[in-house]
């Protein structure tokens, strides 16, 4: 079963020139800030997809003044927050006034720190597992299409989800309780 | 301890869906780019004998034009540059 790199790891690894950490990272986090974007702040694609490279891109250039290597996750979330803001006010500029933040950014925001926890342990788990969770949950595939991808017959697949699904909820039950949330 | 029964599982998991491939690509590409990634495709496409140079030995021809020819530039201009 494959073992996690912590978070403060793979900024280490990053910080050090590392372009392989560097993907892992973008890899790692990548759904978490377009699902701030998208979700929580409902940015339109166009917009999202600028939110999104520019959160990348200042965490690389900005990386060595991150003061705690396992904080990337709400320095990244509140990146992505400040950015979408500046998105919107950009936007509007002819309404005169504040623009405040969307309703429910906090709880949203703290949904998708929980999710990211569960995809965390997901990532842990064989990557049969890791892969027809992903594909059925995350990517919204069918049974037929999982099948054809994996090479498994239909009929097997809840099943196998089923089965997978519990390894999940085990992993889940070993590790410590659900992060801080980076809302705020 | 939360429990995490299988209906919260399954919406936790489809509350983060894959960003988009191109999206998380160019971004996974920042530190190339930084290195002058994308300059150097874009005098490849200009330059007919510097494109035929980086395909005749990539990375003499990255040095001689002042660019560090690590590795992972010289996957990322191969690939850019293949049809």
């Amino acid at each position: 079963m494959p073992v996690a790199e912590t978070d403060a790891q793979l900024v280490a690894r990053c910080r050090s020139g590392d372009d392989d950490a560097w993907r892992e990272l973008v890899d790692r986090f990548s759904r978490y800030v377009y699902a701030i974007a998208v979700q929580a702040f409902r940015l339109s694609e166009a917009d999202a997809e600028d939110v999104f490279q520019e959160v990348f891109a200042r965490a690389y250039q900005n990386l060595s003044k991150l003061r705690d290597d396992a904080a990337i996750r709400p320095w990244l979330a509140q990146l992505t927050r400040r950015l979408c803001l500046d998105t919107i006010r950009a936007g509007a500029r002819e309404q005169p006034g504040e623009i405040p933040e969307p309703s429910g950014v906090d709880d949203t925001i703290a949904t998708l720190d929980e999710s990211l926890y569960v995809h965390e342990a997901l990532a842990t788990l064989p990557s049969n597992c890791r892969e027809i969770l992903d594909r059925f949950f995350a990517r919204d595939e069918s049974y037929r299409n999982i099948g054809d991808a994996l090479d498994l017959p239909a009929g097997t697949i809840a099943s196998r989800i089923s089965r997978c699904l519990v390894k999940l909820r085990a992993e889940l039950e070993g590790r410590n309780p659900v992060p801080a949330e980076s809302g705020g | 301890m939360r429990n995490y029964d299988e209906e919260t599982l399954a919406v936790l998991l489809r509350t983060l869906p894959a960003a988009p491939v191109a999206w998380v690509k160019a971004a996974q590409e920042i530190p190339l780019a930084r290195r002058g990634l994308d300059d150097i495709v874009e005098r490849a496409r200009a330059d007919q004998a510097f494109r035929e140079a980086l395909f005749a030995n990539a990375e003499s021809t990255l040095e001689g034009a002042g660019y560090e020819p690590d590795p992972a530039l010289l996957d990322a201009v191969r690939e850019r540059l293949t049809p």
